[in-house]
């Protein structure tokens, strides 16, 4: 392994007694315990780290943070790869394994870069205006251009990781611990307030972290040490919590704010990878700093081409050089400090080239007498150099362009300062609205909406000491308003050299410069020139035309240039163009961290009845109805499907079948006005129900539709208990409160949920009576005593249940509702009991297939929101003349009337052994007509029965009732299949059966 | 993320709240005699203001009671809780 050439003997903030290994692209290098993946690459003179998204050009790394567009990797291998991986905030731990993406076969030799030399060929639009035709090979097209424009690997197998989600609430919340969020937190934290301060460093100092030994020092010592003592502070308050490696990323409503904390930072853990805040937060400070800008100018996108306070930041903080000769291009003053911090660390400053004419600051005199060469009123007009810059080429600016010679600059690094954006990203989330500073030419937050402060750099702070002023009293103002007391804080002594104003210089001003605006997204001047030229004006449509601040990087470097290179090409102000919308996620986040623990057994509840393990000792195949797992059927040894389900459905007509009905939503509906309150909800009469009866119910909303239908006792006189299909148990109760809370207060009904209190079981069959007789033998339950929709209390098998003469099959049949917690021993009581007339376990496909049979519908399955009860032939249950009810009214509607509506039939195919497609779509024509065919319907179940011996369909036809006899087609994909219109009702049509 | 002032539970996250929309839609009472009209324009008709808004809320996840929220829906802050049956704050609630 190599020496870490470009690494310093001293300073910085790594640990030189931790040495670490690492691999990138195969190959192995050595760096340290506090390194990101871009210092160590750096140190190890690695500039060259990926391709351009669009032309593949060779890429460095361009700053040192959150921010980077270019520096992109795929970390990690296997289930744990993470594609679009930032190498300037990947924390190096021992045995990082990281590599370069986008490019094919490799890095240095990548067949993509030939887009490089068609650029000319593929502007902006380029593959709207040449794939848009013909169509229909879009897909084929998609496929390579994706391949060719891509980022990184999603992983290919699930995250082994875990993930977790905690909430808090706080008084203060202070965002960023740089000097602004350093000195609110103390002032907050101070005043006794429940405060919690974040950072997305693993380090908290911010910018402070990047000072170098130079002219700055705060109180009386360096920053190091301001915010070391501060640290010192905060953790002695026990209100204070302090989350480092935690990146707030989303700002909603109310001051609710998510963060997204980083656990694995030294590499994989066995525990937590990461952890997702949702805080509720009284007041917030915003201390998020500056983000700086790149230089616009030709071939500004060459590795070793950087910002120059990320090359600040690698001389300071890392200990590492960026190069050996720099040339430093700038318009600020901020980049002299940069300038000297390098040139104190022994790379060679071979000039610094500023665009300002006066440059008379007291950086820049300080540069002067450390004998760096500093070039006014001039810029970078070229750069030489494939896999990493070799020269610049600079020359002065004059009036609207350039002039003079040009000069040739050998260098292997170009520090560049376009300002600094306030990191307003947050801000601008919370909806707080962004004024334009036009003097340093950035966005700074102007009016909040909500409970927030912006403090320091992010709010365009232009010293030190305005951070710490701004901060310390943002923080004492925040826990003033959360009624905590305290005194002002003062503000510590700064000595540091004063900024010269600084200029704006949009675009180096030569002719058809390459010029990159987005670096992440291959966006040039050029692109942003042809979008205006065509006729693109709103700043979002630009945006979106030419994919500017479209990457995972969201335009953090590029947004700010973008918006001013439109403005000053159509020759307006740049606020009159408006900023582009700020969303959340202000960096990217894992949909492990969003899922948290909501992922396999816990991503949703399941729910089993208490005869769930019997149905799995019995071999029950399962299906989800809603949360409910219910037994579908019960294959017996080499049974298919159909053969069980045959079996199953032949068993339950011939003699008797058992189902597990616990599944059914039960709700105690109490109270005086209880019957009032079911005529109301219910299309049928209610109050001349006796006690003991029961009474099938269908609910409508109140605009006519079928919304749930089952059948409600009467327990007593002011107690009922309705019965809800499985799937909409809780939306039933939902809408029976809703009404009595809303609509009729004044009524005295009070409802319970009690579906998982009680279990039912179900025996229909010419059996099973005989078999419940064995099992109750106290109870009388022939038909003159218990008739059909009658019930009865009583015990069976032990234990006190009610039994009730309902059926779903059109078979004689009991539901015995006991205890859940008994339900165990009573079904395996009436399975000893059936066992003479080999009772059979059916179902739920079964008692689909045996109610299919009867043309009983099933709202959810024949309806969908659109069918009247007149639509499902259920007029008969319809009372028009007891007052009014939910629905009642749109019954008379003149689209519920009119003709022409879908009505619920059969179908029966010409062949009978084919089952139609559920969902399938009816056509009068077998023969393609004329396009868009006439649809006629739709089938809603289908199935073969075992009992009639061949399939049977249910469909919503329209104008069906009038049209039985009639031939269908059902249009499939490659046929269509005859089937004729019948009516529903398929077996026993006279109903003989039930009432036996 | 809302903060819900729940009128009887005080202020809990949006999560344990379900929103029913516009309040103060009156169900006519004598709907044999109207027309097709007036009641379609009770079932389906609904304001979509900018700005100032009624809307009926449950705390479904807490104590389930149905309240009215008069909420600004540009700025998406609630200017006002009130129970069922009460009449909307007089004037402008903020």
């Amino acid at each position: 392994m190599r020496r870490q050439r470009f690494r310093l003997d001293t300073g910085g903030k790594i640990d030189r007694t931790r040495p670490l290994v690492f691999t990138f692209n195969g190959r192995r290098y050595g760096g340290y315990a506090g390194d990101t993946l871009a210092s160590a690459l750096l140190a190890n003179g690695v500039h060259f780290i990926a391709r351009g998204f669009k032309y593949h050009r060779p890429r460095g790394i361009m700053t040192a943070g959150v921010e980077e567009p270019n520096a992109l990797v795929q970390h990690g291998v296997g289930a744990r790869t993470d594609p679009n991986s930032r190498a300037t905030t990947l924390a190096l731990y021992e045995g990082l394994c990281a590599a370069s993406q986008n490019c094919w076969p490799g890095l240095h030799f990548d067949i993509g870069a030939l887009n490089g030399r068609l650029a000319a060929l593929i502007p902006a639009g380029f593959y709207y205006k040449t794939f848009m035709r013909p169509a229909r090979l879009w897909r084929v097209y998609e496929h390579f251009i994706r391949k060719a424009a891509g980022l990184g690997r999603a992983p290919g197998a699930p995250d082994p990781d875990r993930y977790a989600h905690r909430h808090a609430h706080c008084d203060v919340l202070v965002v960023g611990a740089g000097p602004a969020g350093l000195a609110a937190a103390l002032a907050a934290g101070a005043s006794g307030a429940r405060v919690i301060v974040v950072d997305e460093q693993g380090e908290f100092g911010g910018a402070l972290l990047n000072d170098g030994g130079g002219p700055v020092a705060i109180g009386d010592g360096p920053p190091a040490a301001f915010v070391a003592a501060a640290l010192e502070a905060l953790r002695g308050m026990a209100e204070v919590t302090l989350l480092p490696r935690c990146t707030a990323f989303g700002y909603y409503a109310d001051n609710f704010v998510t963060l997204l904390e980083r656990l694995d930072e030294d590499g994989p853990t066995g525990g937590n990878r990461q952890r997702l805040w949702q805080i509720r937060a009284r007041q917030v400070v915003l201390a998020t700093g500056a983000l700086e800008r790149p230089l616009v100018f030709p071939d500004n996108d060459r590795p070793g081409i950087m910002l120059a306070g990320a090359a600040q930041s690698y001389v300071n903080r890392y200990g590492v050089q960026p190069g050996a000769r720099c040339v430093v291009f700038t318009n600020n003053d901020s980049a002299y400090a940069a300038a000297l911090d390098m040139n104190r660390a022994g790379t060679a400053i071979e000039a610094i080239v500023d665009t300002r004419i006066e440059v008379e600051g007291e950086w820049p005199r300080l540069a002067r007498e450390a004998g760096l060469p500093v070039f006014q009123g001039s810029v970078i007009v070229g750069t030489a150099g494939r896999r990493r810059v070799r020269a610049v080429t600079v020359q002065r600016l004059a009036g609207d362009g350039v002039a003079g010679s040009a000069r040739r600059l050998i260098c292997d690094c170009v520090a560049m300062s376009g300002g600094w954006n306030p990191s307003v990203h947050l801000f601008s989330q919370s909806r707080g609205a962004l004024e334009f500073q036009a003097e340093a030419g950035i966005f700074v937050p102007g009016q909040a909406v909500q409970a927030v402060r912006a403090a320091g750099a992010c709010n365009g702070a232009p010293s030190l000491a305005d951070c710490l002023a701004e901060g310390g009293a943002a923080g004492h103002a925040a826990a003033s308003d959360c009624g905590f007391a305290a005194t002002a804080p003062t503000s510590p002594a700064v000595r540091e050299p004063g900024h010269g104003a600084p200029a704006t210089l949009w675009r180096v001003p030569v002719d058809r410069p390459r010029a990159f605006v987005d670096f992440q997204n291959d966006v040039t001047t050029q692109d942003l020139d042809l979008a205006l030229r065509e006729g693109y004006r709103s700043v979002e449509h630009v945006k979106r035309y030419t994919t500017t601040g479209m990457g995972t990087d969201q335009g953090k470097t590029a947004n700010v240039n973008a918006l001013a290179n439109i403005a000053q090409t159509l020759g307006v102000e740049i606020p009159s163009l408006g900023v582009t919308t700020f969303r959340p996620p202000y960096t990217p986040v894992t949909f492990g961290a969003i899922a948290g623990r909501h992922v396999a057994d816990q991503y949703d509840p399941v729910r089993q009845t208490p005869l769930h393990g019997w149905h799995e000792d019995r071999g029950a195949v399962f299906e989800d109805v809603g949360q409910w797992k219910r037994a579908r059927y019960y294959p017996l040894d080499g049974e298919t499907m159909r053969q069980a389900v045959d079996r199953e459905g032949l068993a339950a007509r011939s003699s008797v079948g058992i189902l597990d009905y616990s599944t059914l939503g039960k709700i105690e509906i109490c109270g005086p006005d209880a019957a009032r309150f079911l005529n109301r909800v219910y299309t049928n009469g209610w109050t001349k129900l006796a006690v003991d009866r029961c009474r099938y119910g269908l609910m409508l909303g109140d605009d006519g539709m079928a919304m749930d239908d089952g059948v409600t006792l009467r327990l007593a006189e002011d107690r009922y208990l309705m019965t809800t299909t499985t799937g909409n148990a809780a939306r039933v109760l939902n809408w029976l409160e809703e009404w009595l809370q809303t609509e009729w207060p004044e009524l005295a009904v009070y409802c319970t949920s009690v579906t998982e209190q009680y279990a039912t079981i179900s025996l229909c069959g010419p059996k099973a009576r005989a078999v419940l007789a064995i099992a109750a033998p106290d109870l009388a339950l022939d038909a003159a005593t218990l008739p059909h929709m009658a019930l009865a209390e009583g015990v069976v098998a032990g234990v006190a249940a009610r039994i009730l003469r309902v059926s779903f099959t059109g078979e004689v049949g009991f539901e015995i509702s006991v205890a859940a917690d008994s339900a165990l021993g009573v079904w395996r009581a009436l399975m000893d009991a059936g066992a003479a007339h080999d009772i059979t376990p059916y179902g739920t496909e079964a008692m689909h297939v045996l109610r299919a049979e009867k043309g009983y519908a099933i709202v959810g399955q024949e309806t969908d929101g659109t069918m009247t009860p007149g639509d499902l032939g259920m007029d008969w249950i319809v009372n028009m003349t007891k007052g009014d009810f939910i629905g009642r009214r749109s019954l008379t509607r003149a689209d519920t009337e009119r003709s022409g509506r879908k009505q619920l039939v059969g179908l029966l195919t010409e062949d009978p052994d084919t089952v139609l497609a559920e969902g399938a779509q009816l056509v009068a024509s077998a023969e393609p007509g004329p396009l868009p065919a006439a649809m006629s319907g739709h089938v809603t179940s289908s199935y073969h029965s075992a009992n009639l011996g061949r399939s049977i369909a249910l469909a919503m036809v329209r104008n069906g009732r009038a049209r039985i006899g009639e031939t269908l087609f059902a249009a499939m994909a490659d046929r269509t299949i005859a089937a004729v219109i019948t009516e529903p009702v398929f077996f026993d049509p006279k109903g003989e059966r039930l009432h036996g | 993320m809302l903060c819900i002032p729940c009128p009887w539970c005080g202020a809990r996250d949006v999560a344990e709240f379900h929103c029913g929309g516009e309040a103060h839609i009156a169900r006519p009472a004598d709907a044999d005699r109207i027309g097709d009209e007036i009641w379609a324009e009770y079932l389906f008709m609904r304001a979509n203001p900018k700005g100032l808004h009624h809307e009926r809320w449950q705390h479904r996840q807490g104590c389930r009671r149905w309240f009215h929220v008069a909420r600004d829906t540009q700025s998406d802050r609630i200017l006002a809780v009130y129970r069922i049956g009460d009449a909307p704050p007089e004037g402008d609630p903020s």
